[in-house]
């Protein structure tokens, strides 16, 4: 599977340390919240709201360079608005991945 | 260019105030992670430029697009191209970025903002006094007035700061109050059963004790309007 990078951050900040410090904390922080309301929505079966906490965490799958993870949750945020589930699983392997690299950064 | 950012995500804000701090021209004056504080922010301030996210739970870019009386320019940031599409049949549209955000072409979006001039050059401030009361009345939406066919409203909602107009085939939602287009409409055709709702009595389908159904909505009837409303019916 393919890995999270900070080549956008970096990008973005161009050398500035402050400012890649403070998008890594809002990533840092804002991540676990979204990947929490996920999960309570997707036990709670609302798909409308599962599909609102997906668009959201899809930027943070783009913004961390995983392209064709970003693919993946694009195209599960389309079967959530079919109200189908089908690859929720792979989903969550992405937040996985996504969960483990942000405490290393 | 005085500017505002709005999306309910802080990071997407963080990496907008970002890319507007690398061009000199720009100045952020608030952020917002929501369409209804920016609408109160509008309300006092002016801007020059509005980053406007398109998805947003509850009320989303487009529903914030659609209550604005004067809108400034507009660069739309999404992560979907097609709902920016729709948004583009108005020409304070800009603009649309697709996240993330890039340096370079976020630069072009604000080159073209600082070309494009309004297309109207005035700006309606009120909607006109109606000249025919009877039949229709004029709304200000999106600095066009839109003429609406009085017979063919059936409900109008207070919604906050504005009202949505339903007719039998369009929804409009304008700034405005329920007194204020109250006072425009004519007392044969409508009646205000409930502090948020005007109904056009013609179009009820049936009464239950404290509720109406007029079309598909269901709307209720405070207990002080409901002899006024059985009044105006009539009853075999």
């Amino acid at each position: 599977m393919e890995q999270p990078n900070l080549e956008y951050i970096n990008q973005l900040a161009r050398g500035n340390e402050s400012i890649k410090n403070e998008l890594i904390d809002v990533i840092k922080t804002e991540f676990p919240e979204e990947k929490q309301e996920y999960l309570e929505s997707f036990q709670k079966q609302e798909y409308k709201k599962i599909e609102e906490n997906v668009h959201r965490l899809k930027h943070k799958i783009s913004i961390l360079g995983l392209e064709k993870s970003y693919e993946i949750a694009n195209k599960y945020e389309h079967n959530l608005r079919e109200s189908s589930i089908e690859g929720a699983k792979e989903f969550d392997d992405i937040l996985q991945v996504i969960s483990a690299y942000i405490e290393t950064i | 260019m005085n500017c505002i950012i709005i999306d309910d995500e802080k990071m997407a804000r963080v990496i907008l105030k970002t890319l507007c701090d690398e061009v000199n021209s720009l100045n952020v004056v608030d952020q917002f992670s929501n369409a209804m504080q920016a609408i109160k922010f509008l309300n006092s301030n002016e801007v020059d430029l509005i980053f406007l996210d398109i998805h947003m739970p509850d009320f989303n870019g487009l529903d914030f697009i659609q209550t604005l009386k004067n809108p400034p320019k507009i660069i739309l940031t999404t992560s979907d191209p097609k709902f920016a599409i729709e948004a583009f049949e108005y020409d304070f549209i800009v603009d649309y970025l697709l996240k993330p955000l890039e340096l370079n072409r976020f630069k072009k979006a604000i080159v073209k903002a600082e070309k494009k001039e309004i297309s109207s050059s005035e700006i309606v401030k009120e909607a006109p006094k109606t000249k025919d009361i009877d039949n229709d009345f004029y709304v200000n939406i999106d600095r066009r007035l839109i003429k609406i066919d009085l017979p063919s409203i059936y409900l109008i909602e207070a919604k906050g700061d504005y009202i949505k107009i339903k007719t039998d085939d369009k929804e409009y939602t304008v700034h405005s109050t329920l007194k204020k287009i109250e006072d425009k409409l004519p007392a044969s055709l409508f009646l205000k059963i409930h502090r948020s709702y005007i109904i056009n009595i013609k179009k009820i389908i049936d009464i239950e004790d404290n509720s109406v159904l007029i079309k598909k909505d269901v709307i209720p009837v405070s207990r002080s309007k409901r002899p006024e409303l059985m009044k105006r019916l009539d009853l075999l």
